[in-house]
């Protein structure tokens, strides 16, 4: 059992409520719309959070990507957890 | 570049702040509407405000914040946000609750309302209730729970000074209650209304430590639960805030009778021009107009600013405060401890935080009055 907000690879993530991707074509680029922040994911980020359905746990998210980008599957998972742990700690992601 | 025109045109904008109206039932002596309010005759009509988010969708505007006022005495504020959640924008209402009766907040939720930023003044009911000059506080809580059955997420947003910094803890507490994704503790920023209550709110840099540390002690305690936002009063600060996040950056609103601004303040600055949606297109008005190129990006800049490295962080500061203070919107932000002048921030934050015995304005209909 982890404290309260810390990730590891068995935590669930999800987007928080009020938090959403979109396409926006004016900048051809995928958005993270949520309260009064506006983030630009860069590719690997935008993967890891379409992946954030409620359902996955990080371990299943990272042992995806690393098949489909051939990389090391533990190094995935530690990238993947840093991120979401950011995700997290600024109110996008919950689990 | 763009190759039509041979000049680069600027990024577009992220944000859009709809003043519906200047209407609101409150009477918070730290409004952020002008002084001088606009009167309900003169607000712009439903087809006006579809033609604003057409034009600002079009322009890359990604979030729509539908605020006033309170913008819920506007009768067509479902089909607002229904025509920007058709345009794919983000919709957030800025509210104080009091008027919303639950059947309209589900007719907005239906309407693709994704978020709304509820205001309260005080943990205690007694103080809220005075500071906003209106017994709201009990409506503002039901509001909060009917946000939490229908699953909204949503943002307390508590304004704080003197008359409620010792009881933060227990706003903090209150967010937790009723099921905040994130709370906003903002520090009045004295300008408008607030100015004449400088006296009466500001805190002394005491109390603004004592905050600060119950802010940092609640986000460790809440870690992955609440989010919580902090806006100090620049007044006690070294360096200045980065206002709107840089002039004509990233960031446009629209008065209730359809002035584009740069900054929710930007009317009191004297000599700009801010044209007007009834005779501009919003992309027009953005890209090209007097009032958004004056104190966009670094070319405007004094000294210490133009050669400081943080002239692409805080961007000057506050146009309206060194306004307000020095008597030049186009001086560096004297809260900048490299500013000349910051010596003047100094002494009145400390005669302000000192003082505690000027009585409390309130928003009136002609100016700032006494209860």
């Amino acid at each position: 059992m982890s404290a309260p907000g810390v990730l590891d690879a068995a935590s669930v993530p999800r987007l928080a409520r009020g938090v959403r991707l979109r396409h926006d074509a004016v900048r051809s680029a995928w958005v993270m719309l949520a309260p009064e922040r506006v983030l630009f994911p860069d590719e690997i980020a935008l993967e890891v959070l379409r992946r954030c359905d409620g359902a996955a746990r990080v371990q299943e998210i990272a042992a995806e990507l690393a098949r489909s980008f051939d990389a090391e599957v533990d190094t995935v998972c530690a990238d993947v957890v840093e991120l979401l742990q950011e995700l997290s700690d600024g109110g996008f992601v919950r689990t | 570049m763009s190759p039509v025109l041979g000049a680069a045109l600027p990024d577009p904008p992220l944000a859009l702040l709809l003043e519906l109206t200047h209407r609101c039932p409150l009477r918070c002596g730290y409004c952020s509407n002008p002084l001088e309010l606009e009167a309900a005759g003169r607000e712009l009509d439903t087809r006006t405000w579809c033609r604003v988010l057409d034009e600002a969708a079009a322009l890359g505007v990604l979030q729509v914040h539908f605020s006033g006022g309170e913008p819920s005495t506007r009768r067509d504020l479902e089909q607002l946000v229904a025509h920007a959640h058709a345009l794919d924008l983000y919709t957030n209402l800025i509210t104080s609750g009091v008027l919303l009766e639950r059947a309209r907040l589900e007719a907005l939720v239906q309407a693709g309302l994704e978020h709304v930023q509820l205001s309260v003044q005080d943990s205690d009911p007694a103080s809220a209730d005075r500071i906003a000059g209106y017994a709201g506080h009990a409506r503002k809580l039901a509001f909060a729970r009917w946000l939490g059955e229908l699953g909204v997420a949503f943002t307390l947003n508590a304004v704080v000074h003197r008359q409620n910094l010792e009881r933060l803890d227990a706003v903090i507490e209150l967010a937790v209650e009723l099921g905040a994704q994130r709370l906003e503790v903002a520090h009045v920023q004295y300008y408008g209304w607030a100015r004449p209550n400088l006296g009466a709110l500001l805190p002394t840099a005491e109390q603004l430590d004592a905050a600060t540390a119950s802010v940092e002690a609640a986000r460790a305690r809440l870690r992955g639960r609440l989010r919580i936002d902090y806006v100090i009063p620049d007044l006690h600060a070294e360096l200045p805030k980065a206002c709107m996040d840089g002039w004509g950056r990233r960031f446009l609103g629209v008065t209730p009778s359809g002035s584009v601004l740069p900054c929710q303040a930007a009317q009191t600055l004297p000599g700009l021009h801010f044209e007007n949606v009834r005779e501009r297109g919003l992309a027009e008005i953005w890209n090209e107009s007097a009032a958004f190129q004056r104190f966009r990006g670094t070319a405007w800049m004094p000294e210490p600013c133009r050669s400081c490295e943080r002239r692409e962080i805080d961007w000057g500061g506050c146009r309206c405060q060194a306004l307000a203070l020095l008597g030049d919107a186009a001086a560096t932000d004297p809260v900048c401890a490299k500013s000349p002048e910051h010596a003047v921030v100094q002494r009145l934050a400390e005669s302000a935080s000192r003082g505690g015995g000027s009585p409390y304005l309130y928003r009136g209909a002609r100016g700032a009055e006494r209860a």
